[in-house]
């Protein structure tokens, strides 16, 4: 009963990486540039989210809402401010830096603006927990909410990759930049999307992030993000399906690898599958291979 | 004002770079101290007081400088000590060592006999090295690490945290508070491993059994749900945490949200745990942890010092500051039993209160202390319950 348990808590927490390494992901796929500060846009939602429900006293709803609307404005804004102006730029370094910079920015200025307290997250989640097996088994609102945003978030972005105009433009946009603009592809407002959806995405984590695990630091972001972009490492960066296998067994592994092998080994043993998938499969579990053309 | 400012914080790096170059040799800094003490002779007291006062472990640094003031001017209206009064300065360190050591020279300049700090344990095993090539007084309230008094001119007011975690297991062993116990602690840090290992030393002693011991890390501590289902399948009635309240506060949401329902018992790393902001408290109710001092404990000392405390800061003490209150009712028992004055050289000084100090015993906000000779105070644990949002004395 007690791996059940784990597995659960396994597949929520991965749900959470799951839907941050989509941001990662898209990103990647479609501007061949790792956003390092996505994981401090889900801190910066997590704030929003606690300065309208427990600052301002309304409703969760309109809590979820302003975050979704802030961090996808943040996003657009790094993405116009801080990365489109050395997209062509020598060195690809360039923006790596960058992004690194804007993370570092943001900790820093929340650090400023909320201090450096631990500040208490009041869950917005108000489905009630399910008891199974007489007592044995509890499993937390917060994570049947998480598991189910997870499923539909990315039923959801499929459709929309595949169906609409603009997820066409993405594809294209990710196949060839180049062609693309030349089929009257506007590649820079497909660019933009892509962060708009990132970031919006970083927002649905934030608020499931700190309801599950509800404290709240300028640091919170850091962690998750870097695990997130292991995840779609691990699945394959680029592929979207391959982001959300990725998170979902990197949850399970890390619950499991604490519940079984040692709980401060934890980091380590994710990180030495990591290494081992890579040996094994270097592009990821769903990556392309991708030939070079001369 | 912006001018006046400026010129003080140059004066102030001036001060710093002119103390540390004294520091670097020693002779400059033996011979400068026949001087001070001449300084001194008119008959004051120079207390020096090293401490975080910004940055991220202020409350405790500020907590600890007012405590100071606090007592300072209440011995001074009472007299002073052996009859001169007691001058006081109190240094930022922002809870670096480096800073620290500065701040320590600086206070040198000044003038310095004695030190109360520092409030921090990682500055406070830096600060001590150079303590000790002074031969001065060094009476930290709060630095916990074992090092940090690991000379004979150094002694503290709390409990060292290995001592904490001897502490811990002989008052859930005496007062039966539990036969089944998990443990649940950060083993990448040195405060709550060091805790833990003294904590299982003793339970080998007492009569109750750890029937789990579950880890996390810096890293990763926002995930605590195996950590507490291993505990419940081991049917563990009590969960132990030698950690901080941030993670604390996680840990009791987390057991709330999974139906499990032991007791709970901690160090004074949980103080603070019901000052987190729009923590539900009611999820602390029941929570046990050893500290030596509760604002609303009803004697009549307590009462005293929080009503003064409260009056003049605008806040509750914190142990903190029961400690530093402590720390300078210590220096004028170990000064009169000495019976010592303000002319002597601070060596002589040193000298005199380190007997001294082995002789004295302390009624104080945090029990009554006797000392060791290897700085250690001697004292009954303490232990508050969180009752109504607010600790309870046990």
């Amino acid at each position: 009963m007690s791996f059940i348990s784990y597995l659960i808590n396994g597949i929520s927490l991965g749900s959470v990486y799951a839907i941050i390494a989509l941001g990662y992901t898209m990103v990647y796929g479609i501007a061949k540039m790792l956003n390092f500060a996505h994981g401090d846009v889900i801190m910066v939602g997590g704030y929003v989210v606690l300065t309208i429900v427990t600052g301002m006293g309304l409703s969760p709803m309109v809590g979820i809402l302003a975050a979704v609307v802030a961090c996808t404005v943040l996003g657009v804004v790094i993405e116009r401010v801080a990365y489109k102006p050395l997209r062509n730029a020598a060195s690809s370094l360039a923006v790596l830096i960058t992004a690194i910079g804007v993370s570092y920015l943001l900790q820093n200025v929340a650090l400023l603006i909320f201090g450096a307290d631990t500040k208490s997250f009041t869950s917005v989640v108000s489905v009630p927990a399910v008891v199974l097996a007489g007592g044995a088994l509890t499993i937390s609102g917060e994570t049947i909410v998480t598991i189910l945003a997870c499923i539909v978030i990315m039923v959801g972005l499929t459709l929309f990759i595949n169906k609409s105009k603009a997820g066409q433009a993405m594809l294209a946009v990710s196949e060839d930049k180049g062609a693309a603009q030349l089929m009257g592809i506007n590649v820079n407002g497909t660019i933009a999307l892509t962060f708009a959806i990132g970031s919006a995405l970083a927002a649905v984590a934030s608020v499931l992030l700190c309801s599950a695990y509800p404290s709240l630091t300028p640091y919170t972001g850091a962690m998750p993000g870097i695990k997130a972009f292991v995840a779609a490492v691990f699945g394959g960066i680029g592929s979207i399906p391959g982001a959300m296998i990725g998170g979902i067994l990197l949850g399970v592994i890390e619950i499991l690898g604490k519940a079984y092998i040692s709980s401060q080994m934890a980091d380590a043993i994710v990180f030495a599958v990591l290494i081992v998938v890579l040996l094994v499969k270097p592009t990821g579990i769903l990556g392309k291979q991708v030939q070079e053309k001369v | 004002m912006k001018k006046l400012k400026q010129a003080a914080a140059l004066l102030a790096a001036a001060s710093m770079v002119v103390a540390s170059l004294a520091g670097c040799g020693n002779k400059t800094a033996e011979t400068a101290a026949p001087e001070e003490a001449q300084g001194s002779a008119e008959g004051t007291w120079k207390i020096g007081g090293i401490g975080p006062t910004t940055g991220g472990a202020a409350v405790y640094g500020l907590a600890v400088k007012n405590a100071m003031e606090l007592a300072t001017k209440e011995i001074n209206e009472a007299g002073g000590i052996n009859g001169h009064q007691v001058e006081i300065s109190f240094e930022d360190d922002e809870h670096d060592a480096e800073k620290s050591v500065n701040a320590y020279n600086s206070l040198k300049d000044w003038g310095m006999q004695m030190l109360v700090g520092t409030v921090t344990s990682a500055p406070c095993t830096a600060v001590v090295e150079k303590t000790h090539e002074d031969n001065m007084f060094h009476l930290t309230p709060s630095g916990s690490a074992v090092e940090s008094i690991k000379y004979d001119n150094a002694f503290r007011v709390c409990f060292s945290d290995p001592n904490q975690g001897v502490a811990s297991a002989q008052y859930i062993g005496e007062n039966g508070l539990a036969s089944k116990v998990a443990v649940i602690y950060d083993s990448s840090d040195v405060y709550s491993s060091g805790i833990y290992e003294k904590f299982a030393g003793e339970a080998a002693n007492q009569d109750f059994e750890i029937v789990a011991a579950e880890a996390f890390t810096a890293d990763n501590k926002t995930d605590f749900s195996v950590q507490l289902q291993k505990a419940k399948d081991a049917g563990a009635e009590m969960v132990f945490l030698p950690i901080y309240y941030t993670e604390a506060s996680l840990i009791l949401k987390q057991a709330s949200t999974m139906g499990f329902a032991p007791k709970f018992f901690g160090c004074d790393g949980l103080d603070g745990l019901l000052a987190v902001e729009n923590f539900d408290t009611s999820l602390a109710e029941g929570v046990m942890l050893l500290t030596p001092f509760a604002a609303d404990a009803d004697d009549d000392m307590t009462k005293k010092f929080v009503a003064a405390f409260e009056e003049n800061y605008k806040d509750t003490p914190n142990q903190f500051a029961a400690d530093a209150y402590d720390a300078m009712y210590t220096i004028k028992a170990a000064v009169e039993k000495a019976n010592i004055t303000p002319d002597m050289s601070v060596s002589d000084l040193c000298d005199a209160m380190k007997t001294a100090m082995t002789e004295i015993t302390v009624e104080g906000l945090t029990g009554t202390i006797t000392w060791t000779a290897d700085g250690e105070p001697d004292k009954d644990p303490k232990a508050v319950v969180i009752e109504g949002g607010a600790y309870k004395a046990m």
